[in-house]
């Protein structure tokens, strides 16, 4: 009868470890939902190789603090370059670390562009960063990063 | 995919850099949504690429990822050194292209 008691509150004990080691697989085996630093990682060398980005205060992100509606948040930058065919920014890619999947768009400018800028609309799932990673013709790339406050998720139903 | 709007200058500088605004109405269904009804996916079909060629030379392009908002906006600059035409497209996940032409008098 002692054993017995024994033996039921180490179950109780185990039980509970093993509780917490099945939520644990639960939550690691599961895709996450949104994206985390990892898959951002990932989809920047996609774009950019192993380059390390430096700096990017040149770049001008323009984006709200913010955002009532996460369907449609205004995106605008815009890089100091000479745009001139020896000295031009070549692409820009934007990365939102907090959606299903992390990469927004890529702009690709060249020198007739005249002006490394553009705008566009996004949607973004709930509060996170934006990054903007510009490539240069000389291959150097640097990275810019803001955060925006979503209030309602654009991630549909 | 519908009627594309352009908003551009038809009269500019030699090598004056001006902006180019661009709207398309189309779902940009992300992939990620579900029927109410059925509960299955809605599968993803969006627009995933944006150019732009000034007489045939490329100027500016965009690829969009379904984080793009539905009817989507596009905005960017460019420059003309002679009188031409600006060609726009959009291109779907289905290969669907939709163009839009603007002349542009440099003067």
């Amino acid at each position: 009868m002692t054993q017995m008691r024994n033996s039921g509150a180490f179950t109780r004990r185990r039980l509970m470890t093993m509780a917490g080691a099945v939520a644990l697989a639960g939550f690691t085996g599961m895709k996450p939902a949104h994206a985390d630093q990892q898959m951002v990682d990932e989809a920047m060398m996609k774009m950019i190789g192993d380059r390390k980005p430096g700096d990017g205060s040149m770049i001008k992100l323009d984006l709200p603090e913010i955002a009532e509606n996460g369907n449609t948040v205004p995106m605008k930058f815009e890089i100091d370059s000479p745009m001139t065919a020896a000295d031009y920014v070549k692409s820009v890619h934007v990365f939102a670390d907090g959606n299903p999947s992390p990469e927004v768009a890529t702009f690709h400018f060249t020198p007739a562009s005249g002006k490394a800028a553009a705008s566009t609309r996004m949607r973004l799932a709930k509060t996170q960063n934006i990054v903007a990673v510009a490539e240069m013709s000389d291959g150097k790339v640097y990275m810019a990063k803001k955060e925006v406050k979503v209030t309602i998720g654009g991630c549909g139903g | 995919m519908a009627k594309p709007r352009v908003k551009a200058p038809s009269k500019v500088k030699k090598g004056q850099v001006f902006e180019v605004k661009c709207l398309i109405s189309h779902q940009m269904e992300s992939g990620q949504r579900k029927d109410r009804k059925t509960g299955e996916n809605i599968p993803r079909l969006i627009i995933n690429r944006f150019v732009a060629t000034y007489n045939g030379a490329e100027v500016f392009a965009a690829d969009w990822h379904p984080a793009i908002s539905a009817n989507p906006y596009m905005a960017f600059f460019m420059k003309a050194e002679e009188s031409g035409e600006l060609e726009l497209t959009w291109i779907d996940d289905k290969g669907e292209k939709i163009s839009a032409k603007k002349t542009i008098t440099v003067g």
